[in-house]
């Protein structure tokens, strides 16, 4: 219910939203949760396994059992946490895990089941038969237990990500992160706030503290009054830093648009920011803890804090007769709370017997406990045990305290472990656990404002002398709780019969607990495991210390013994799709276009990947109904007239320098310092390991200067590996290299008729005289300056022409045009991986990683008269054993004649089993040319074998041929015709 | 993650390639014999503690640089230029 | 025989602009990569100075100004962006061609630091990156080279292949940066 005059909300601002398709009213400054609650809706979702009736626990970030689903089709976003998600008009709200309503929920009767679904039970439960566990038992179960659903659909949310950098980041907002950030801000650092809540001030927005004689609230938007004003200052609301990572690197979420109506075009729901910071302090406060008690879980029960920040920032109270039960004095604040607020309190039961409570009006029972509670969908009323017996009081909502825990998880991401501390009954940060990282305040356990304003003064007062700045002179303010410690007297659960629940989302209760232990669970990352505690999406954030508590008593050991959990990042739920922003469709890495690309697509070339390249597969023409019809006429085209291929994808690299040649030596296996200017030759390029790194073809355009090509696959990281050899291996040699893959747009013009095409468009004609086979040089075309280099993938007469990229289009245009006059034509990969495959011509499908020089009839090319990278290791037996898989032709010989890529060579009378396995197809095409499929393939001993027959099994596409090993070169091995 | 490049500055870790083991620039003679180039190629230390690496500034200079890190805090001690270091052991 | 005809990287696609930001085709003109051979640094520099009036640029520096500039662009190596190069350079440096190797932009208006911190992880703030900057660095996936030439604007050069992937990468930045004001 509402109370007048208290709370932080716009009341002048109402709001409409619909929860479970019924309408409610709030304001603007409300969450779902304190919405709800002022509606008196406390039945809020249905716990994980059991199917129990919820409502909220807390009002913040680590909120386990309020979780609903907002919006609806491919914005719907499950597991929302209702203590945090703003309202707005036209806001829809769903309740989750409930069947066929929250209200009347079928699945509930897990509750009634609950002797037999305790700790493990699934472990235990559904061994046998085998085959039952994934057909049968986990999809049932699955169904069962759950969160919210996914929409099935695609996210058409925009999320995005993005980088900051500051001198300090301070993570919290409330009185020790205001107060470092005004005396960091007025120094003049570079500094960021940023705090999960949409407004700034931490408790100082959920208590009743005076400071310096105002309101609390009235002094933290003061501040951020004066923060605002300070360009050097970044207040990040709505923010969670959710990690710790190495060199000052923290991530945080940032809901940017989650709390309003749909925001437009562009406008992301999320932000995923990488924040580098040089200082960082944490000031992320404390949650506070629950006690366990029989059914503690029932809406209405939540911690006490959760009340006050209701009542005082919402101007909420969850009850209309509140029962407040705790082990400290800050609980008793609750109390005074809201007597002043006009709300009843039923009574304060505090478990200390010498607590006391000056000038309360309302029934105060020292040295009590709650041993349980009624109501089914909602508190009743709770049972007291008390000195002198049990008592019951009516009540429809308790408050309860068991402590606050410091908010330590962000130091514990570089593997920290936190220190226990008796006074207060916590664990606390240990120094130095994040390098640059400063914990200060409640979440370092000093709970007392005055002594958090002074935390956060001497936090930033370090780090401008670290940054080298002056701090400025501040008067502290006076908080009106100055004690700074509740007198805290531990209970962790309450004996008795019946479930005590810890871990609220997960449904782990005392018991649970006590039984891993008994089962010899005993340590707590197996007690972890074994119950579930703690692994729901809060991460245990309310249970965790409790829980182990529980666990160090049942094994008889102290807290400190027992240890905590591993706190990992993320601090709180991000989305996969806020960590991967900008990678869905198009954004998922960039698209390299070939200047030809426009024109490939309108002339309906599909287009397939090459790495990041979009190359054409083949130019349909009118009539051709199958890609091998386009792909035959497009290969007869370079055999009989002249086909045209951008191949500008292959990798180039501008090599100059006095030492070029001598550096081309030591990378290459043959030579290439002995190449004359205005030449081309092959070259093969070994890992040191040995083995086939990549080949290709450099020319010699000047004394001092080469250009390199590399396969299409390889050119980034032959590009990186030279730079390797040269920084690292071979300093001495002066030479420099630039990627001119980029510069230049490059096409193949291959054919017999290639020539006549060239001399239709080159300013100055060329002839076999002046342009033999593997020679290169300077051009004009049109009067563009040009590079033409003679030679052939295909095993045609066959020439790549290059131009500056900005007429690679044109270009493309007008080759083709002509070729098409010379009745040939483009022609795309599919013809390209034809023509090569006929020839035996190896790519990267052959030179795969494991093979050698040797495995590919290449041995001969490395040369033995100078070092070159992977000659040493090259020359290992085992590298140039004949016995070794080696590359050979295969051409079918029986009844079956289609050939498959990946399938296995047995010999022909011998099972196709692993143990017979002679070799593998690599590459296979139909060759118009020859009228029979082709393949390349490494087969042991192959050069030794020409002639035999033998089978090839595809397992995966069922598929066996016959086939005869032959040399790998199917056309024109005397390679007359490239010369022609 | 963060390294210094001694030339760019400090930077965020994905602009730079990991090589490995920065045995890699002690490249042994032709004729070292079998067991150094096994060394060099195949064998590594797994540290837990102090390891040099190489890696690429390949998202920024191009530089290659040596890296001395702790694997068990994260701590960078330095990074320094490859060719630097190259030059001096030659 | 037809002519060749020279096209932008860019098509149709520029110039955009998205609140107070706009992004345009930069039309820088001719673009050089000079590396100084061994030990030829300052001989390289002298010679750039004599025929360009500008020194080589220091690591993540640029020099000269608007329509004549030299870029630091990576270890040993700048960029001369503007005119031809003078053949002197030759002497003592390796020169290459870049002019149609890069798709180079201009983001201008006073929210580019903002839609740059959504796609480069280096700190481009003005307070850390002056007029006359340069990094080398990532645009999303991208390598590429930034640099700040004027109070609002910087430079940005990626693969010319890449030029569509960068518009759309700058132009979501720019809707998103746009839309939260």
């Amino acid at each position: 219910m509402r109370v007048d005059g208290k709370g932080l909300i716009d009341r002048l601002k109402p709001v409409r939203f619909e929860f479970d398709t019924i309408g409610y009213g709030g304001y603007s400054g409300d969450t779902v949760a304190s919405a709800l609650l002022a509606n008196g809706q406390r039945l809020m979702g249905r716990s994980f396994k059991y199917h129990r009736p919820r409502g909220v626990l807390t009002a913040g970030s680590e909120e386990p059992s309020a979780l609903v689903t907002i919006g609806r089709g491919s914005a719907q976003e499950p597991n929302v946490r209702a203590t945090m998600q703003e309202i707005f008009d036209g806001l829809e709200v769903r309740s989750q895990n409930a069947w066929p309503s929250l209200h009347w929920d079928v699945m509930a009767i897990n509750d009634l089941a609950w002797p037999f679904l305790g700790a493990g039970f699934y472990y235990k439960t559904f061994m046998w038969p085998p085959a039952f566990w994934e057909k049968l038992y986990e999809p049932i179960i699955r169904r069962a237990a759950g969160l919210g659903g996914l929409s099935g659909r695609s996210n058409e949310d925009t999320y995005e990500k993005a980088y900051a950098f500051c001198d300090l980041l301070i993570i919290g907002g409330g009185p020790t992160g205001l107060m470092a950030a005004l005396v960091a801000g007025r120094a003049g650092a570079d500094v960021i706030l940023a705090d999960e809540d949409a407004l700034l001030g931490g408790r100082l927005n959920a208590e009743t503290y005076v400071i310096d004689g105002e309101n609390g609230s009235d002094w933290a938007a003061a501040a951020v009054a004066e923060l605002r004003g300070l360009e050097n200052v970044r207040l990040m609301t709505r923010t969670t830093v959710t990690g710790a990572y190495d060199q000052g690197t923290y991530a945080a979420l940032e809901r940017v648009t989650g709390h309003r109506a749909p925001p437009g075009r562009g406008a992301p729901l999320e932000t995923f920011w990488r924040i580098v910071a040089k200082h960082a302090i944490l000031a992320a406060g404390a949650l506070e803890r629950p006690v366990a008690f029989a059914n503690n879980d029932r809406p209405g029960i939540m911690t006490a804090g959760a009340v006050r920040t209701y009542l005082n920032r919402y101007g909420v109270s969850p009850g209309q007769s509140v029962a407040v039960f705790g082990n400290n004095d800050d609980a008793h604040r609750t109390a005074l709370d809201l007597v002043e607020a006009g709300v009843e309190v039923a009574g304060l039961i505090d478990s200390r017997p010498d607590a006391q409570i000056p000038g309360a009006d309302f029934p105060v029972y020292a040295g009590a406990v709650v041993t349980g509670s009624a109501g089914r969908r909602g508190l009743q009323g709770v049972t007291v045990q008390g000195p002198r017996g049990a008592f019951r009081i009516d009540a429809d909502c308790l408050a309860m305290s068991g402590g606050w825990n410091p908010t330590v998880h962000l130091t514990c991401h570089m593997n920290g472990r936190p220190t226990w501390r008796e006074d207060i009954a916590s664990f606390v940060p240990t120094p130095d656990s994040i390098p640059g990282l400063k914990a200060a305040g409640a979440c370092n356990g000093t709970f007392g404002t005055s002594e958090c304003f002074a935390a956060g003064y001497d936090a930033a007062r370090t780090v401008l002398k670290e940054l080298k700045r002056k701090a400025p002179r501040v008067d502290l303010p006076v908080g009106s709780d100055t004690d700074g410690g509740f007198g805290i007297t531990p209970l962790w659960a309450v004996p008795g019969k019946g479930r005590a629940w810890l871990d609220f989302q997960n449904d782990v209760t005392v018991k649970d607990i006590k039984q891993a232990a008994t089962e010899n669970f005993r340590s707590v990352e197996h007690m972890k495991r074994y119950t579930t505690q703690g692994m729901a999406t809060d991460q245990g954030k309310n249970s965790n210390v409790a829980a182990l508590a529980v666990l160090a008593d049942a094994t008889g050991r102290g807290i400190p013994e027992t240890g905590t959990t591993t706190f990992r990042p993320p601090y709180a739920p991000v989305a996969i799709a806020a960590m991967g922003a900008g990678g869905q469709g198009d954004g998922f890495a960039p698209q390299r276009f070939t200047t030809s690309h426009q024109v490939s697509v309108a002339m309906g070339a599909p287009m397939i990947e090459a790495g990041l390249w979009y190359r054409p597969s083949y130019f349909p023409k009118a009539g051709e109904t199958t890609w091998r019809q386009s792909c035959d006429r497009e290969v007869a085209y370079v055999r009989e007239t002249v086909g045209v291929c951008d191949v500008s994808t292959l990798g180039k690299i501008d090599i100059q320098g006095p030492d070029a040649g001598a550096f081309l030596d030591f990378v290459y296996t043959n030579t290439f310092s002995t190449l004359k200017t205005g030449r081309v030759r092959y070259g093969l390029m070994l890992r040191e390991d040995g083995h086939v790194m990549d080949d290709g073809t450099t020319a010699r355009l000047a004394d001092q200067h080469f250009v390199m090509t590399t396969t299409t696959a390889a050119a980034g990281n032959v590009m990186r590996h030279l730079e390797f050899v040269h920084q690292v291996l071979r300093p001495d040699l002066d030479v420099r290299f630039m990627s001119v893959t980029e510069q230049w747009a490059q096409f193949a013009v291959a054919g017999p008729r290639s020539r006549e095409l060239l001399n239709e468009i080159l300013d100055t004609p060329i002839d076999n005289d002046t342009w033999p086979f593997m020679a290169c040089g300077d051009v004009t075309v049109a009067g563009v300056a040009g590079r033409l280099f003679r030679i052939s993938f295909s095993g045609e007469h066959a020439y790549e022409i290059a131009v500056p990229a900005r007429y690679g289009e044109s270009l493309f245009e007008l080759l083709v045009k002509r070729a098409e006059s010379l009745s040939g034509g483009a022609y795309g990969m599919e013809a390209l991986n034809v023509l090569r495959i006929e020839k035996g011509h190896i790519t990267h499908a052959e030179i795969h990683g494991r093979t050698t020089a040797f495995d590919i009839g290449f041995a001969r090319m490395i040369s033995t008269k100078k070092d070159c990278i992977g000659q040493t290791m090259a020359a290992r037996d085992g590298l140039v054993n004949p016995g070794r898989e080696r590359l050979v032709g295969m051409k079918p010989v029986g009844a079956v004649k289609e050939l498959t890529a990946g399938a296995h060579v047995f010999e022909k009378d011998a099972s196709a089993i692993r143990v017979n396995d002679q070799g593998y197809v690599t590459s296979v095409a139909f060759s118009p040319t020859l009228g029979h499929f082709v393949g390349l393939g490494f087969v042991k001993r192959g050069p030794e074998r020409f002639g035999e027959v033998m089978r090839v099994v595809d397992h995966l596409r069922d598929l066996e041929t016959e086939v005869e090993i032959c040399d790998p070169v199917f056309f024109d091995p005397e390679g007359g015709r490239t010369r022609g | 993650m963060r390294l210094t490049c001694p030339l760019c500055g400090a930077r965020d870790r994905r602009e730079f390639y990991y090589q490995g083991d920065a045995v890699a620039m002690t490249r042994p003679a032709p004729d070292a014999g079998a067991d150094a180039w096994d060394d060099y190629v195949h064998l590594r230390d797994n540290p837990a503690g102090q390891t040099r690496d190489l890696w690429h500034h390949e998202g920024g200079c191009g530089a290659w640089v040596v890296v001395t890190r702790n694997t068990v805090t994260h701590e960078v001690l330095s990074v320094t230029l490859a060719e630097t270091e190259a030059r001096a052991a030659r | 025989m037809g002519d060749l005809i020279a096209k932008s990287a860019f098509g149709d696609l520029l110039p955009l602009s998205e609140g107070a930001a706009t992004l345009s085709d930069a039309e820088v003109g001719h673009l050089t990569s000079i590396a100084p051979f061994q030990g030829q640094t300052t001989a390289t520099s002298q010679a750039l100075r004599a025929a360009h009036g500008m020194a080589l640029p220091a690591v993540n520096r640029a020099t000269g100004k608007a329509f004549e500039r030299a870029i630091w662009f990576g270890k040993d190596m700048a960029l001369l962006v503007g005119p031809p190069p003078n053949a002197d350079l030759a002497r003592t440096a390796a020169l290459t061609d870049q002019s149609d190797a890069w798709a180079c932009v201009t983001l201008d208006g006073p929210p580019a630091e903002d839609i740059l911190a959504r796609l480069v992880p280096v700190d481009l703030r003005a307070a850390e990156f002056k007029r006359g900057h340069t990094v080398r660095t990532q645009i999303r996936h991208m390598n590429g080279s930034i640099t700040r030439v004027g109070s609002d604007s910087f430079l940005i050069m990626v693969f010319r292949s890449m030029a569509i992937t960068l518009v759309q990468d700058i132009k979501q930045a720019m809707e998103a940066t746009a839309a939260r004001r």
